[in-house]
């Protein structure tokens, strides 16, 4: 039992270590920039790798890719034109040739963009407004809910109702809400903030409430109450008090990046989040609205592919508690 | 004496939930009205004749101060008058019954589905861990989990688009249910197998194993019994997990529930239309809550003399 929660907690740090340190190096290992609009590649197919060529065995290599016929989207692989993929070169992990086609990993967006970029720079976005969002629900949560337990009585038990009353409601409903009722057009910054605060203010009880009680029960413990003999100040008492809930706190970023990342895709697929032209998870979403879309060209769930494969990571990194959904 | 200690710890739940209603519906009116642009906003940018726009705002009563219109929103709602609505023209209240009469159809029967599957597989998960059948169970359940609504919706109307399993039309149940249902089924199972593999090893299974019951009676009778406070002291976590989820499974599917239609009213500052929606989701979740205590209190006795 030991050796296999070891195994998968392994597993889920490898899997999202991998997808943020892709997140980070977007620049680099995207081929193509994320708003490059491909002429003739609407909705154009994942490219397929090939290591055997005419002559055998050979370096990774593409077909170029042409349509054929406008109307049906069909598009047909050139085998009379392979290209040899290039690494490090331009600034690039893997690229082909300059001035000949694009290199289309994933395929490509309704407007012919390349998707595995725009998937690699969404990632940076999404999970760095999911980042921020928890930063920001940890700091609340530590303080009020190390305020509520290092205070007691009447504080403790309004603080608790107030985040008691706010886990009740829908988190979705109240995000968006909030983000409608604010203007609709605003800049990339603004629209970071403004998601990273409203997840902070709808996500911080479920921190509050773990510290809370982990704070109340130190509260009781001898050194706390040797603290309080000498004369510390409730400041002082609550920094005494707060490491206590650092393992919690921890465990908490693991529950709630996944929910803040479901959250900033819903959010942006229904058009209140990022704009198309910076793309997050939530806003590629958009393309795979359309049913045509997604039979035809299935890889537009490649951003939802994505966020289950953090999700999944982060749950198999944490396998004591059940997920939070 | 007990019976009356029940009722009066009854009546102040009830009591609790009047209270979070009204909470919800007043801070909705008071959000509208307080942020930036008003129902006329939308008209300001199409009509420049400043006589239409300021008939507008007198109609719909914009022009009154925020605590007059607050106070005539109070009076009618206790004669459940919930206003008119300025985008659709219609009274709020009937618009409002249709939306979370579906919303709460989807929801329910996902908590249903979401109950049939997920408690059962996790009784016996944590009865035998060690079994293959339990380590199929985990292991899927791990994965769909991993699966938010919103991306099961689409993952299921590919699935459903690539084989035809499912019907893809407005108005079919079948899909939102099972995409809405699917995380939160992982979610219990994985609850409810850690409670029961706790129950199993507890003196009392042990006693009455040596009593002689089955081991299909121990684990399915007395361990369950005992184990199923964990899970249903989430329920209203799931309540309002399933509210948040449903929100983007209407909006892929078309199923015209209560969130596209806050989402609509908020963007056109609808102000009785948003307050309708806010109060009619805060019934739903209080009336969900409400149940979800009461279940508690009929299947654990322990909190009956604990409060």
């Amino acid at each position: 039992m030991i050796g296999g929660r070891r195994w998968t907690v392994t597993a889920g740090l490898i899997l999202t270590g991998t997808i943020a340190i892709a997140a980070v190096a977007a620049p680099f290992i995207a081929p193509n920039a994320p708003n490059v609009l491909f002429e003739d590649r609407s909705f154009a197919p994942p490219m397929r790798l090939h290591i055997i060529g005419d002559g055998g065995l050979s370096a990774p290599f593409v077909y170029r890719q042409v349509l054929e016929d406008r109307v049906g989207g069909r598009f047909r692989s050139d085998v009379d034109t392979p290209l040899t993929l290039h690494w490090f070169s331009g600034g690039h992990l893997v690229s082909v040739p300059s001035g000949q086609e694009p290199l289309l990993i994933l395929g490509a967006d309704a407007i012919g963009r390349d998707l595995f970029s725009r998937v690699l720079f969404g990632a940076q976005r999404s999970l760095a407004v999911a980042l921020a969002g928890v930063a920001g629900a940890l700091l609340i949560g530590a303080l009020v809910g190390g305020f509520a337990g290092s205070q007691g009585g009447r504080t403790e038990s309004t603080l608790m109702w107030f985040s008691d009353f706010l886990l009740a409601l829908p988190g979705a409903y109240l995000v968006l809400v909030l983000r409608g009722l604010l203007p609709l057009v605003l800049s990339n910054w603004e629209v970071f903030l403004l998601l990273a605060s409203l997840f902070a203010l709808t996500a911080w009880p479920h921190a509050a409430r773990g510290v809370r009680a982990i704070i109340s029960v130190e509260r009781a413990r001898d050194y706390a109450e040797a603290a309080r003999a000498i004369g510390a100040g409730p400041i002082r008492m609550f920094l005494h008090l707060l490491p206590a809930a650092r393992g919690f706190l921890a465990l908490e970023v693991v529950l709630l990046v996944p929910a803040l990342l479901v959250a900033e895709a819903t959010v942006s697929y229904l058009g209140l989040g990022f704009p198309t032209a910076s793309p997050s998870w939530g806003t590629l979403l958009q393309d795979a609205a359309s049913v045509s879309a997604l039979s035809n060209a299935p890889w537009v769930l490649a951003p939802a592919a994505s966020l289950f494969l953090v999700t999944l990571g982060l749950h198999l990194v944490n396998p004591e508690r059940a997920p939070r959904v | 004496m007990a019976r009356s200690v029940l009722a009066g710890l009854i009546v102040r739940r009830c009591a609790a939930a009047v209270v979070f209603v009204m909470i919800v519906a007043c801070a909705a009116f008071l959000l509208v009205r307080l942020a930036p642009g008003d129902a006329a906003t939308d008209l300001q940018l199409r009509v420049a004749d400043p006589a239409v726009i300021a008939a507008t705002r007198a109609r719909l009563g914009l022009d009154q101060p925020l605590t007059t219109q607050f106070g005539r929103w109070l009076v009618g709602l206790a004669h459940f008058d919930l206003g008119q609505s300025s985008t659709f023209g219609r009274p709020v209240a009937s618009l409002v019954t249709d939306r979370l009469l579906n919303t709460a159809q989807l929801a329910g029967l996902a908590l249903v589905l979401a109950t049939l599957v997920g408690l059962p597989l996790g009784v016996m998960s944590g009865a035998r861990p060690d079994s293959w059948l339990a380590k199929c169970v985990t292991t899927v359940s791990l994965v769909i989990a991993a699966c938010p609504p919103i991306i099961a919706t689409l993952i299921l109307l590919w699935v459903a688009l690539l084989t035809g399993w499912l019907s893809v039309r407005a108005g079919s149940l079948a899909l939102p249910v099972i995409a809405l249902a699917a995380p939160v089924a992982a979610m219990l199972e994985r609850i409810q197998s850690q409670s029961s593999a706790e129950a199993a090893h507890s003196t009392s299974v042990l006693a009455a194993a040596a009593r002689g019951v089955p081991s299909s009676r121990l684990t399915w009778i007395h361990a369950t019994r005992q184990s199923l406070r964990p899970v249903l002291g989430v329920y209203g976590v799931v309540v309002a997990t399933l509210f948040s989820g449903s929100i983007a499974v209407e909006t892929i599917t078309d199923w015209p529930g209560l969130g596209r239609l806050t989402l609509e009213a908020v963007q056109g500052r609808d102000l009785f239309l948003v307050s309708g929606c806010a109060l009619a989701g805060a019934v739903l979740i209080a009336a969900s809550n409400l149940a979800a205590d009461l279940l508690r209190l009929a299947i654990d006795p322990r909190l009956r003399s604990a409060t």
